[in-house]
């Protein structure tokens, strides 16, 4: 059967294994072309695909109502969203609108001259001047410059704690270093780890350097390194900010094994609600987190509170970090600024920001304040917001307001310090050399 | 096709009769060939080509020679994970073959209840690289998982992923319990292969359980342990989806493997030129060492351990 079929069959072979190979070059030449964006009357909008998509659906649907050129949303799901944005942005296929975190997020596109310069619409505009808490327009900003309009709810870092423990110990949550170090001292007398921390993940151990940094060297000092200058790294303050995470993770603070601990899998949340760790500085995501891993914890027992001061530190304790929101930013090349610009608008209004709050997130819109109470938790939703509407300043997370060429190699070092591999010296020396 | 050929070559005389009718023509290599090069040869070629620029996946290339080459080879953090790289590679092997080999021949056997135990030996490379990540890291919590009653009494630090030895060896086993199966299987097959004569002839001689091992199946293993070394080696050092999940490196970069260090300068910091270097090295030594150990233990010339019988 064999041999008749593989003489006989050549021919024709030789012309499928042809045909064959012209088709694939077809499909690979095909990726290159494809249709150009921005068909006239359109403008493409990019969204970071998750639940929350609904709200920004829904504003789409109004504007389009009254707008002549219609937006389309396009949701990328979560994983995808930012490289598939960067390979868009590179191609003639890039998105008139998208989603971004502002900071380091956006710092490319501005250096490859894509982004519209938003500055000088937001200053002459009342509805996206005032609309918007001041320290959330600027958090995203570079070098001074607004490329964004915020568009989601603020997720700022807030010090969570187990009222149960505090109570059962006689303490207060602290408010200064020494009533922290005074915690410190009682919960591991008790045998409680102070501070759940998700050590085995590296994003909840920045978190402790951004508080530390902007307490003791105020919010400057980063500022600098995020506009740029590398050489921020050698402020003083940094240096200071890692001997304080020695001395902390010295002092047992974080426990002994907190670098086999996850959050993701929800192993830190866990350390909380089960009275095993005292406090935890985590997202404002934290308190849904506990809602739908221990609905009892979060009614009753988890509370919340601002980062205390640090001894000597220059930083006002009224200062918040975290992701103050995400904005929407408009490509250069669009053909319809305009439409672009009065849709970012629609992100101001009262019915966009309501639709936030019925979503359970808390808006950055100056005219939320008074919709929170509507808000399915009230509370908490309320007290979010006047800590950040308080914040004199707000810093954008640290791997989100850097470029990934630094954001990657910080994360790095910072496990590094955490675990215990590097000096808080040789962690400064690192950081001044990244590339 | 790869079994015909000493077949003519033994029969000269028969060569010409029995290759024309019996080897297909090179045209039927085409799509393989073709599929080959579109997605190995040349990614691979790009990724060579990309070793010598710099390039962030957003604006174009640009050439900048061997910038990324001196770089590499005076990076301590490459240094280190090559190191690591090759450690995890002795550890998985050393790890693995005695126990796949000595399965593996066990199951080869006609045994009671041999069918039933090699089904559940085997289900481990049933599941996903990912789900058994997220298995072993749940129970290796050291607040609340297994680890934390057990390990005590075993005389393991409830904290093992959070030590630098301790991570890089559960990457070594939670990689070993997965592919074990596998390496069983082949040494399965390999043992099946050995004639039932050896063995009887042996046993008249009056060689025990032991010595017939040692002296029968371990030499008629030879090429199966080879082969199965290479696996594991090539497996080994491209290792990288259980790094991602349970270490993500650390602590610090104490589990940084080349390939997991190649996906965090390429997809994280988007240095891809360089990410480039890293993988093409990848690709260089990876193949070396295959080639060598080929070469090395008499593989590559194919002779049959049957010889002399």
């Amino acid at each position: 059967m064999r041999s008749g079929i593989f003489t006989q069959g050549t021919r024709t072979t030789r012309w499928a294994a042809a045909g064959a190979a012209m088709v694939m070059a077809g499909v690979l030449a095909g990726c290159g072309s494809g249709s150009s964006g921005g068909d006239s009357g359109t403008i493409t909008a990019y969204v970071y695909g998750d639940d929350a998509v609904k709200v920004q659906q829904a504003a789409v649907e109004t504007f389009n109502k009254t707008s002549k050129v219609k937006v389309k949303l396009v949701p990328v799901p979560g994983v995808d969203y930012v490289n598939k944005l960067r390979s868009a942005m590179g191609s003639p296929n890039a998105p008139d609108v998208f989603y971004n975190w502002g900071g380091g997020s956006i710092k490319p596109y501005v250096d490859s001259e894509d982004l519209v310069d938003l500055t000088s619409t937001v200053k002459n505009d009342a509805t996206l001047k005032d609309g918007f808490i001041p320290s959330i327009m600027t958090a995203g900003s570079l070098d001074g410059k607004i490329y964004g309009v915020p568009m989601r709810g603020m997720q700022p870092v807030m010090l969570f704690y187990n009222k149960a423990l505090f109570a059962e110990h006689e303490i207060e949550p602290p408010k200064t270093w020494e009533d922290l170090q005074a915690a410190i001292r009682t919960f591991k007398a008790a045998g409680i780890t102070p501070f759940a921390l998700g050590g085995a993940e590296k994003w909840p151990e920045l978190m402790w350097m951004e508080y530390l940094l902007d307490r003791i060297g105020g919010p400057e000092v980063f500022r600098k390194i995020q506009d740029g200058d590398t050489d921020g790294w050698g402020h003083p303050a940094v240096l200071k900010t890692a001997r304080t995470v020695k001395e902390l993770i010295d002092q047992g603070a974080f426990g002994k094994n907190f670098n086999s601990v996850d959050y993701g899998s929800g192993a830190a949340p866990t350390l909380l609600s089960k009275g095993k760790a005292a406090m935890h500085l985590m997202g404002s995501w934290e308190y849904s987190t506990q809602l739908g891993k221990a609905p009892e914890f979060a009614k009753k027992d988890l509370g919340w509170t601002t980062f205390p001061t640090v001894a000597g530190g220059v930083g006002d304790p009224a200062n918040i970090v975290g992701n103050p929101t995400n904005y929407w930013s408009v490509n250069a090349r669009t053909e319809h600024k305009d439409t672009a610009i009065a849709f970012l608008k629609t992100m101001a209004s009262k019915t966009y920001a309501q639709a936030l709050v019925d979503n359970g997130d808390v808006p950055t819109t100056s005219n939320a304040a008074s919709m929170l109470s509507g808000s399915p938790n009230p509370q908490f939703a309320t007290d979010q917001y006047e800590m950040v509407q308080k914040a004199p300043s707000f810093t954008l997370s640290w791997d989100q307001a850097l470029e990934a060429q630094y954001a990657t190699p910080l994360l790095t070092e910072i496990s590094k310090l955490f675990a215990g591999k590097t000096t808080p010296e040789q962690f400064v020396e690192a950081m001044k050399a990244a590339k | 096709m790869s079994h015909h050929t000493p077949v003519a070559k033994r029969h000269g005389d028969r060569k010409a009769a029995v290759g024309s009718a019996g080897r297909p023509p090179l045209a039927w290599a085409v799509p393989g060939i073709l599929f080959f090069a579109v997605f190995a040869i040349v990614p691979l070629a790009i990724a060579v080509y990309l070793s010598f620029t710099e390039w962030d996946g957003l604006n174009s290339p640009t050439f900048t020679g061997l910038d990324n080459w001196t770089r590499l080879f005076n990076d301590s953090e490459f240094g280190q994970a090559a190191w690591l790289s090759l450690l995890l590679t002795t550890i998985s092997w050393a790890f693995q073959t005695p126990v796949a080999l000595l399965l593996g021949v066990w199951a080869a056997g006609r045994q009671r209840s041999r069918a039933f135990l090699s089904a559940i030996f085997f289900v481990p490379l049933l599941l996903s690289t990912t789900a058994i990540a997220i298995l072993f890291r749940a129970l290796l919590d050291p607040n609340f998982g297994v680890i934390q009653t057990i390990g005590p009494w075993l005389g393991i630090d409830p904290n093992v992923m959070g030590s630098s030895t301790g991570a890089l060896l559960v990457v070594a086993f939670v990689g070993g319990w997965q592919f074990m199966p596998f390496h069983t299987l082949i040494y399965q097959g390999g043992a099946r292969q050995i004639p039932e004569v050896l063995y009887q002839a042996a046993s008249i001689d009056g060689a025990g359980m032991v010595r017939q091992f040692f002296h029968i199946t371990l030499p008629q293993l030879r090429h199966t342990i080879t082969t199965s070394s290479i696996l594991m080696i090539v497996g080994s050092l491209t290792y990288f989806d259980t790094v991602l999940i349970m270490t993500k490196g650390g602590p610090g970069t104490d589990t940084t493997i080349l390939p997991y260090l190649m996906y965090r300068t390429g997809f994280q910091t988007y240095d891809l030129g360089y990410a480039a270097a890293v993988a093409t090295a990848l690709v260089v030594v990876a193949t070396s060492i295959s080639l060598i150990m080929v070469r090395l233990s008499g593989f590559g010339s194919m002779r049959s351990t049957r010889e002399g019988m």
